[in-house]
């Protein structure tokens, strides 16, 4: 068990138990009712949500996406957190995920450095114009185009191929200068593969979208990293799904500092988030083993879609 | 050829250092997360907004959740760390600050590589989020 899974586990286990004990002890010490919004215990929805993001948690994991495009459109449509707290809280979700498979993924080298910088220059300035953007926007038109976003990963999730070792001729000049090419051995066959990538300079306009995207909806944006990483500039998957993942902890960072600084973070709403994303994270990777991916991956599609119907509906007004 | 470019099933020194200070980061930024909010739960230090007013605020958009809670945006959540609920943002920032710390760490070592336009970009970068970082770029909602 990874340091980070322990310890994910053991504030699951230890916010359950102060969450119930410490929002009866509030209430009985404070003597102001618990009753705020409705007939509903202020403790009860950060609760609800540490369960949700346990299971989303897993869902992600098992689905092949990451946790904060789950998170951003299911609780900004079906909790009473005003999109600002949630995208906030979604970008912090997509970071402490990023945080945590980061490390692991660089030592294995599977996660390249000359490759996630170049990009990440990129995706991380943009992200910082899309949280601004998004932030000035009226929530109804950020909640219309996260509507749409959120259909539309759907149907790239639906329709996009992927190729485990993409054929790539010729290195393009921009990634030959700045010497983005590496190896790994394929575990499952021990296969050496020698990598290189092209089109970069394609890619990274392509990246100039993808920052704005990630910061205007704090979805985090390995849905969108991956096909352009692998599809497009030829990286093999592997190198791309983990160059994604610890690219997130970069463009994330920036989008996710605008979002605290214009103080869209409430404690009470991310911690639980974080630690319940993790959590189920975790034992995603353990179910991995017996689950059927394919499924879930279908169930995932599913909750996104009517996710993405929700949010539409809000922010159209019906 | 200069830097850790060449082609190796080992990652370079640079980003092996850069998961290192990155593993420590995430680790001390999520105990000390763990540690604040469990101290904020169970009220041991008063938090600012009483935890039975919250589900006033997180319905509301930002701008008038920092008017009505009189809470000031950008950094000023540091004078707020007496708080039980401001107190979370210390693990918070970790987390969020700590790429920062990574990217500024590889530099030396990319330099000593004569790996200088990837030292360039890593300090490029560094500047990126410390600008993001800084609340210069406005902070206070909509």
């Amino acid at each position: 068990m990874t340091k980070t899974g322990k310890m994910s586990l053991i504030g699951l286990a230890l916010l359950l138990s102060v969450h119930i004990i410490g929002g009866q002890g509030f209430c009985d010490t404070s003597g102001v009712s618990a009753e705020v919004s409705g007939s509903v215990a202020w403790w009860v929805w950060p609760l609800v949500l540490l369960v949700v993001t346990f299971i989303m948690g897993i869902a992600a994991v098992l689905g092949g996406v990451g946790g904060g495009v789950l998170f951003v459109p299911i609780i900004s449509g079906f909790f009473p957190f005003h999109l600002d707290f949630v995208r906030g809280a979604g970008l912090l979700v997509a970071l402490a995920g990023a945080l945590a498979a980061g490390p692991g993924l660089l030592k294995m080298n599977l996660a390249s450095l000359r490759l996630a910088i170049p990009v990440a220059l990129i995706a991380s300035s943009f992200a910082i114009v899309g949280a601004m953007v998004g932030l000035a926007l009226p929530t109804q038109v950020v909640q219309i185009a996260l509507g749409v976003t959120i259909l539309g990963i759907c149907v790239l999730m639906l329709t996009s191929k992927k190729s485990a070792v993409p054929d790539v001729p010729k290195a393009d000049p921009i990634s030959s200068v700045l010497r983005i090419y590496g190896v790994y051995q394929e575990a499952s066959t021990g296969e050496i593969i020698d990598w290189k990538i092209h089109r970069t300079w394609q890619g990274l306009v392509l990246f100039v979208v993808i920052g704005v995207m990630a910061g205007m909806f704090g979805l985090g944006a390995g849905w969108a990293n991956v096909p352009v990483l692998n599809l497009l500039m030829g990286a093999p998957l592997k190198i791309s799904v983990a160059t994604s993942k610890f690219l997130l902890s970069i463009t994330d960072t920036s989008a996710a500092w605008i979002y605290l600084n214009q103080g869209c973070v409430i404690p009470m709403m991310v911690v639980p988030s974080l630690i319940g994303i993790m959590a189920g994270s975790f034992v995603g990777v353990r179910l991995l083993k017996v689950a059927k991916p394919g499924m879930v991956r279908w169930i995932v599609i599913g909750m996104l879609g009517f996710a993405g119907l929700k949010a539409l509906s809000k922010g159209l007004g019906f | 050829m200069p830097g850790s470019s060449h082609k190796s099933l080992e990652a370079g020194p640079e980003q092996l250092l850069y998961a290192k200070f990155l593993e420590k980061g995430m680790l001390v930024g999520l105990l000390i997360l763990l540690i604040t909010y469990a101290i904020y739960l169970t009220g041991i230090i008063k938090p600012y907004i009483a935890v039975s007013e919250i589900p006033k605020y997180w319905s509301m958009p930002v701008a008038e959740y920092l008017h009505k809670a009189n809470v000031s945006p950008g950094w000023n959540w540091v004078s707020l760390l007496g708080y039980g609920d401001f107190l979370n943002f210390i693990g918070i920032a970790l987390l969020a600050g700590i790429t920062i710390i990574c990217f500024l760490v590889i530099i030396p070592t990319l330099w000593r590589n004569d790996d200088k336009v990837y030292a360039f970009l890593s300090l490029l970068e560094a500047v990126i989020l410390s600008v993001a970082a800084s609340g210069i770029l406005g902070s206070g909602g909509h």
